[in-house]
Formats: structure tokens, C-alpha cells, sequence
């Protein structure tokens, strides 16, 4: 295949700590075999060499946390066939979303001795909040294997398939000892899509969510076990408000255990 | 008066994203600004509130190159305000863990970020086709790094396993032993990239610097240690916000760090810890920085490529010494009883010293968190390294000039991440 046949591909970065375009990086010779078949005509952290759009395939990282990166990602959508978000800041908004519930103007206070000279939005947002996305690769970082084969699928010309099933289900599979059951150690594993391969628990401690709600998560059950299990309900609406926190399912299940605690604070004596 | 405008868009091969402004008018620099105009992430402001114990699952989010430099500074903080003894053998499995992030961050920079400027490519992608077996070889060896760090931690990016109080779940002997024929090749290969280092076309550049990094008196620090500068400064974690100051300029999203006294700016990374351990070197990469050609002291910051090289063979050594002596800790984890009061610490990642400070509740909850990341740190030497370099290079045309000013921001293998990712660069001549 000539390289003007070979589909073009772009990286971009929003708002991110550049893990996610790392797994890209770290696909090492996979990248130079993939290099082969496809075109990497932008990609900044790696290469000098940036062409502009069209791009047959993009890949984003990161959340939208500044103004100018509406308009940027709007432009690369125009410029994009097929925009993949890629990691948790991409696809929820990522950690830096614990913003969303609390004042960014007081955090920028908080950090910078002079507020006027820092531009931000109130909001750390996905990027299908903003613009079409068509496929999305969760995780905290995303999973090389799925990136790879999401991209091996469209070079076929399929479209790729991302299980949703949880970490829970992974740890049958893979006969791990339950850490929630054997270890009273607060998992989110029910709750979370795998795509780490049950990594914490392999690891012996709980799944902190990393990969975003799994399909459907039973995310109330869960709140009242880890409720159950001594855990302050504060505590317990942080396992939810965390590295995917601001995914609606996750978002949902921290507010109604907060406003849980409410009622039980206005019912006290 | 000739009026000359010059745009050149993007420098690449940084991680994060900010720009460089140089004005330029009859020869002389009338303004040089290295922008950062990363979003802000505000870690410090959501981690007021949250539990110690998530700390080290919030903090290796700041930067995805060097997750394991954050939970190191991490845990080793609150461990020592909550007086937790961690079993034996949990020091020198952090220092291992450590090794792989150095392994992998410094051949990372070396052969995929750096290297394709000084041969005059535009990644490593295009080196490896002239030069397949250099490219393959690097790339062998930092994967190396990522798999020793992924059998420690889970996976080299955000690992799992480390916490306040020891790892949840420790290593076997037998899958770390299997690590040392690879890591032994690996270390026979230091030689070699360091006679490729030396022989690159390094342009000359002469300037005073204080370095600063921490000093160990039996080992090279990654971990523990106090605090030196080639000025002369003696400090440590607990007197660090004496020493340093952050100021806020307009032009940047990171704060800039300056000497709290004279309001200097200052260098940290591996060219600093060279400089304050040189004697504390193992054998392998004293013979890497004399190949290189590196020898302290040296504070011409064109000489961070070599002593990338060095310190590998610094933590293959390291690594080779620590699995060589392994045993697993017993218990995994020690028992955590939080304390009120200020955990401080520093230790050495990949790109120099990174400080944390907690404050925290009676409960173990953080009221309030300081970190400042070794990029932030080094953007005022930064930008008085081009001030000073570019007056010698002026008469150069726009696109060698460029190529120039992002080698001499690219030597501190800035992580904008950290700091606050490509950087762009405007050259308006007038």
C-alpha cells in the first residue's frame, strides 16, 4: 500500500497527564508494524512531522477544561472520519472532574497566587459532550490491547467491539479470590467495566474504577454493601467520585448516598 | 532596519503543551516567553478533603510518564508523619519500582524524544528506518523498564499496588529473578549508547547554573535523602519552602520555582544529581558519563543527554543488585494509624525533585496539599537558557534556529503534564 492510500492517523491531547498517547508510544513495535498499515500524520509528543486534516481515524485524549478547546475540538471533528476518545479524561472527564461539584474559581484561588492570569472553564467534560464521538476507549490509562485491536477492527473495515461486562466477571473468569468478600476491602468490580484485566484485585485490593461504570452497573446495591461494611457513607460516595467519577452512572450513585447522609443528619435528634 | 516576521508552529516531542515567543529586533532579544497554556487540573484543590489513603490512586495522575515518582513522594510523606514502620524489604522494592520509571522515562526521552533532533529527523519512527537496530535495541531496553515496573506495580502507567504502608500485593522472587538476563544485556549495552550520545553534534554552550537534587551518603538517591545545590545550599524536605519560592507569571499556567533569597532561578534533573553524587555512581555508569564525555562539574544542560544514559545504567545496576538480594515483604502491607499534622517529602523522579507536602485531619483526611513537580521548577532556567543561547545563534535561518530552541527546552525533558503539551513557537523579527 502506498502512503497515500494508507488510512491517515491523528492524536490529539485535551486536558490529560498524556498517559493514554503513552500506551501508544509504549506499543513500540506494534506502532512500527502498525506504521506499515497506517499513516501517523500528527501526532505531537511524537513527531516534528504534523500534516493537517483531513484524518481518517482520530484519536483524542483528555477532557474539555478550557474555552479554546470547544473550538479545537470542534475543528477536529470537522477534520475527522472516525474520533475515537480515548481514557477516562476523554470519555468522563476524568479526575480533574471532582471540579465539576465544587467551585473552580475558588480551586484556581487555591493554587495560583494570581486567578486573572489562568483561563479555565467551571467544568472538566467528555468529549461527546462537545462533539460526536464514534467509539470510545475507556480507562485509566486505556488498555493497549484494546486500542490495538479497536484499530486492527477498522483497518478490516469492521466496526470494533468493547465488552462492557465488569471487572467482577473478569475475576470468575480468571479465578481471583474476592477481595470484597474474602477481605471486606471496598471493590468497585460489580460496578466497573473490565478492560484491565482485574488488575487490583489480582493485586490484592480493591478496583477503584478506573475503566468507568460497566453495563448495567447496580450501582445502589453496591453503595449499601460497602455502607455495610463500616465504611463512612462520605467515603463511600468517594469510591464513586473518583477517576471516573462524573460518568452519570458513578455521578448518580455518589449524589444519592450523599443525599442519603442528609436525610439521616436531618433525621437525627 | 529590515522588519522580518516569523512564525514556526509546533515543537513536538514534549509531554503537555505550551509555546515560546521570541521577539527579536537589530540583534536583540526585546521579549522570550515560554508559555504554558496547559489547562490547569487543579490536583492540589481536590485533594483537600479526600482520604490519605487515596492519595496514592490520585497523585500518579498528575503525570502519566512518571506515576510512580508521585506515589513515591507520596507514601514516603504520610508514612513518616504516621510513624508507620513498613515491613523489611519494602524500601528496596520501592527503590526497584523506581528504577523501572527511570529506565523508562530516560530512554524514552533519549531515543524517541531527543535523539531525532541531534541527526536531524523528525521522530523515531524515521530513525529507525536508517538506523533499525540502534532504534530496536532502545526501545528493547525501555520496555524492560515498563515490564519490571508492570510485575512490581500492575502496569507501568498508574500502578496499582503501592500504598501508604507497603504494596497490597509484593512480587515473587521467581518472577523478578526473571528479569536479571535481560536486565544484564541491557546493562552491556550502556556502554554503546554512550559512545552514540558522544558522538552527537552537541552545539556549545557555557553558562553558570545552581543545580540543586538530593544527596545521599551511601547511595545514589532516588528515594531518600536530603538536599543540596552546587551553590552550596545544605536543606531538606521539611525546610524546602523556605528555600524555594513558587512566583505566578502571566504567560504561564505552571508556577515558576526561584531561590526564596535571591530569587534565582535553578536546575534540577539528572545533570544536578550527577553533579551533587558523581562519586556515588556504580561502576557501569561511571564508564557511561566518561564515555559520554561527562565530566563534573559539568552545568552545560546539553549534557542532560548524557547523563540520561548514565543514570540507566544507574538503575539497571540498581535493579540487578536489589532482585539479586530479593526477598518478599512479610507482611505485604504495615498497619496505618493517621495522625494530625504535616507530612512533607521529596524524592527523585525521572526529571529532578519533586515535592509534596499534606496537611492532615486527626481522621486521615488531607486539608490541604502542595506539590511542586521538577518542570515547574526548571521553566525559569529554562528561559534564561534561551535568553542566554539565543544571541549566539541569531544569525542562523528561522528553521535552524527553531530546531535550536527546542533542543535547549527539550534538554530538561519538560513534562507540561506535570507543569500544567506541544509547545509552539512565534520568532517575530523586527
Amino acid at each position: 500500500m502506498s502512503a497515500s492510500t494508507k488510512p491517515r492517523v491523528a492524536v490529539f491531547k485535551m486536558a490529560s497527564c498524556d498517559g493514554c498517547q503513552l500506551q501508544i508510544l509504549d506499543a513500540e513495535e506494534a506502532l512500527l508494524d502498525l506504521a506499515g498499515a497506517i499513516n501517523i500524520v500528527n501526532f505531537a509528543e511524537a513527531s516534528s512531522y504534523m500534516e493537517p486534516g483531513p484524518y481518517d481515524v482520530t484519536l483524542v485524549e483528555g477532557s474539555i477544561s478550557a474555552p479554546e478547546q470547544i473550538e479545537q475540538v470542534k475543528e477536529i471533528r470537522e477534520q475527522s472520519k472516525f474520533l475515537i476518545a480515548i481514557g477516562a479524561c476523554a470519555t468522563s472527564g476524568g479526575i480533574q472532574a471532582l471540579r465539576n461539584t465544587q467551585d473552580a474559581g475558588a480551586f484556581v484561588r487555591t493554587i495560583y497566587p494570581t486567578p486573572e492570569y489562568v483561563k479555565t472553564l467551571a467544568t472538566s467534560t467528555p468529549i461527546a459532550d462537545h462533539v460526536r464521538v464514534d467509539l470510545e476507549l475507556t480507562g485509566c490509562p486505556i488498555d493497549r490491547g484494546q486500542l490495538l485491536g479497536a484499530l486492527s477492527a477498522l483497518l478490516a473495515g469492521a466496526m470494533p467491539r468493547i465488552s462492557t461486562s465488569s471487572v467482577c466477571v473478569e475475576c470468575k473468569r480468571r479465578g481471583y479470590v474476592c477481595v470484597l468478600v474474602a477481605k471486606g476491602e471496598p471493590c468497585l468490580g460489580p460496578v466497573t467495566r473490565t478492560g484491565c484485566g482485574a488488575l487490583c484485585p489480582a493485586f490484592g485490593r480493591g478496583c477503584y474504577g478506573c475503566f468507568g461504570p460497566s453495563q448495567p452497573p447496580n450501582t445502589d446495591a453496591l453503595g449499601r454493601r460497602l455502607v455495610d461494611l463500616g465504611l463512612p457513607s462520605k467515603l463511600v460516595a468517594d469510591k464513586f467520585r473518583f477517576i471516573t467519577g462524573w460518568a452519570p452512572a458513578f455521578r448518580e450513585a455518589a449524589d444519592a448516598i450523599a443525599d442519603g447522609r442528609k436525610d439521616e443528619e436531618v433525621a437525627a435528634p | 532596519m529590515t522588519h522580518r516576521s516569523v512564525e514556526v508552529p509546533v515543537i513536538a516531542r514534549v509531554e503537555g503543551e505550551g509555546a515560546l515567543h521570541l521577539k527579536v529586533k537589530d540583534d536583540q532579544i526585546v521579549d522570550l516567553r515560554l508559555e504554558i497554556y496547559e489547562p490547569p487540573r487543579f490536583f492540589e484543590a481536590f485533594l483537600a478533603g479526600r482520604h490519605f489513603s487515596e492519595v496514592p490512586d490520585i497523585v500518579p495522575r498528575i503525570c502519566g510518564i512518571c506515576p510512580v515518582a508521585y506515589q513515591m513522594s507520596a507514601v514516603h510523606g504520610l508514612e513518616r508523619l504516621f510513624r508507620t514502620q513498613v515491613p523489611e524489604g519494602t524500601r528496596e522494592l520501592r527503590r526497584l519500582l523506581y528504577c523501572g520509571e527511570w529506565i523508562e522515562s530516560h530512554i524514552l526521552h533519549v531515543f524517541l524524544l531527543a535523539a531525532p533532533d541531534f541527526l536531524g529527523y523528525d521522530n523515531a519512527i524515521e530513525l529507525a528506518k536508517d538506523e533499525p537496530a540502534l532504534v530496536k535495541m532502545a526501545l528493547d531496553i525501555k520496555r524492560l523498564g515498563n515490564e519490571l515496573m508492570a510485575a512490581i506495580g500492575g502496569r507501568e502507567i498508574h500502578p496499582v499496588s503501592p500504598r501508604v504502608g507497603g504494596f497490597s500485593k509484593a512480587p515473587r522472587r521467581k518472577d523478578l529473578a526473571a528479569f536479571l538476563p535481560r536486565l544484564e544485556w541491557a546493562l552491556g549495552q550502556m556502554p554503546g549508547i554512550a559512545d552514540v550520545v558522544a558522538g552527537l553534534p552537541m552545539p556549545p554552550f557555557d553558562r553558570p547554573a545552581e543545580m540543586v537534587s538530593m544527596v545521599h551518603s551511601d547511595e545514589y538517591p532516588m528515594n531518600e535523602g536530603d538536599l543540596a545545590s552546587t551553590g552550596g545550599r545544605a536543606f531538606d524536605a521539611v525546610t524546602f519552602e523556605q528555600v524555594s519560592r513558587e512566583v505566578h507569571v502571566e504567560h504561564s499556567n505552571a508556577l515558576h520555582s526561584v531561590m526564596a533569597d535571591t530569587g534565582t532561578p535553578y536546575f534540577v534533573g539528572p545533570l544536578a544529581r550527577i553533579n551533587l553524587n558523581a562519586d556515588r555512581l556504580p561502576p557501569v555508569a561511571r564508564e557511561c558519563a566518561a564515555r559520554a564525555g561527562l565530566s563534573v562539574p559539568e552545568p552545560d544542560p546539553f549534557f542532560s543527554m548524557a547523563a540520561r544514559v548514565a543514570e540507566t545504567a544507574v538503575a539497571i545496576e540498581e535493579a540487578i543488585r536489589i532482585i539479586g538480594a530479593y526477598e518478599p515483604p512479610e507482611p505485604q502491607m504495615a498497619d496505618v494509624v493517621p495522625q494530625a499534622g504535616r507530612a512533607v517529602w521529596v524524592t527523585e523522579a525521572p526529571r529532578g525533585i519533586l515535592y509534596h507536602r499534606y496537611d492532615v485531619n486527626e481522621d486521615g483526611t488531607i486539608r490541604e496539599a502542595k506539590i511542586v513537580p521538577p518542570t515547574a521548577q526548571n521553566l525559569r532556567h529554562m528561559e534564561e537558557d534561551l535568553r542566554r543561547f539565543v544571541p549566539g545563534v541569531l544569525d542562523r535561518p528561522d528553521e535552524e534556529l527553531t530546531r535550536l530552541c527546542e533542543m535547549v527546552v527539550r534538554n530538561y525533558d519538560p513534562c507540561i503534564s506535570c507543569a500544567t503539551h506541544f509547545l509552539r513557537l512565534d520568532i517575530e523579527r523586527s
